[in-house]
């Protein structure tokens, strides 16, 4: 498999597993305007995960679907930060948050490449992204805005930063510290990254839910 | 905290923006995100205008005491006029004919 290819697939995966668990929030978020909002936001990640899957069948002569659904939990490339099952709120905004911070990292260095087809996703991309920080952005500055709130939300980022800096190639790590401290006014503790490679036992089970169905369906069957 | 905010859909480019229901949200910028959400992202609207309830002056009551029915859009009904005056004009023709 090509390095273009494994870095489809982990961009891929991690937008649709981020999006499966986004989406355990469909019904029961604060309220019901968060409820639809965050819901589309998932649905969103889960078409960029679509788009990117199908870049990669090209390069591997298979489908998006194949991709998403027919491999072993063990094959996702996907970071640990996003497989964690549905956090409480405070935590599920700073998982948001650190991926979306992350992720404008990433996608700024992916919009730069020689690969048309890479930057042009990628911008694509972008373009949906920014509502998603916007988002993120609000909900860490209401969080901020009250006492309890800043302390979930400090208590929830400290404990998924080492998560989040294995969202990101070692290389651009730094940057994600100094953008999380400079927005946080804060310093974040010293922390060994949780690489991508590494599956929990919750991603199992969140696969094992995500291809039921196509599971149980005869091979070939037509949706 | 929660602020309620009217929602005006203008479905396409000239046409008027008519109500398409209410969200709660926290603040001005929560209520742009949600409606967007709620009201633009299948692309079904050109535009939005999002109004604070409380910017709203309601009217409820349009008393009309003396029945001045003549002001009403739908205007007044001629019906028993016409009735009215046709029957006067029928007893004034028998009154005439029975002079005759």
């Amino acid at each position: 498999m090509s390095a273009r290819t494994d870095l489809l697939l982990s961009i891929a995966d991690d937008e649709l597993i981020l999006g499966w668990r986004d989406s355990e929030w469909t019904g029961i978020a604060p309220f019901l305007e968060e409820d639809v909002a965050l819901s589309s936001i998932a649905q969103n990640e889960i078409g960029h995960a679509r788009a990117l899957y199908e870049l990669a069948a090209a390069e591997l002569g298979t489908s998006a679907d194949e991709l998403a659904f027919d491999r072993r939990p063990a094959q996702y490339r996907c970071a640990p930060l996003v497989q964690l099952r549905r956090l409480e709120w405070a935590r599920t905004i700073a998982r948001r948050w650190l991926y979306e911070t992350a992720d404008e990292i990433r996608l700024e260095e992916l919009k730069g490449s020689d690969d048309g087809e890479l930057a042009g996703i990628a911008a694509k991309m972008n373009r949906e992204e920014a509502y998603h920080r916007l988002h993120a952005e609000m909900w860490v500055d209401r969080l901020l805005a009250s006492e309890e709130g800043r302390r979930r939300f400090f208590e929830a980022v400290d404990e998924l930063w080492p998560y989040a800096l294995g969202v990101l190639d070692e290389g651009l790590r730094s940057e994600l510290r100094r953008r999380v401290e400079e927005r946080l006014g804060r310093e974040l503790p010293a922390a060994e990254a949780i690489e991508r490679g590494r599956h929990e036992p919750e991603l199992v089970e969140l696969w094992d839910e995500m291809t039921m169905v196509r599971r149980s369906a005869p091979a070939g069957a037509r949706w | 905290m929660r602020r309620v905010f009217e929602v005006f859909r203008q479905e396409r480019k000239g046409q008027p923006l008519q109500h398409a229901g209410s969200i709660v949200a926290p603040d001005e910028r929560f209520a742009e995100l949600y409606a967007r959400e709620q009201y633009g992202r299948r692309q079904e609207s050109a535009a939005l205008w999002l109004v604070p309830r409380e910017a709203v002056l309601e009217i409820g009551d349009f008393p009309d005491e003396f029945d001045l029915k003549y002001r009403r859009v739908d205007g007044y009904s001629i019906r028993e006029r016409l009735r009215e005056a046709r029957e006067r004009a029928s007893s004034a023709r028998s009154a005439s004919a029975g002079a005759g």
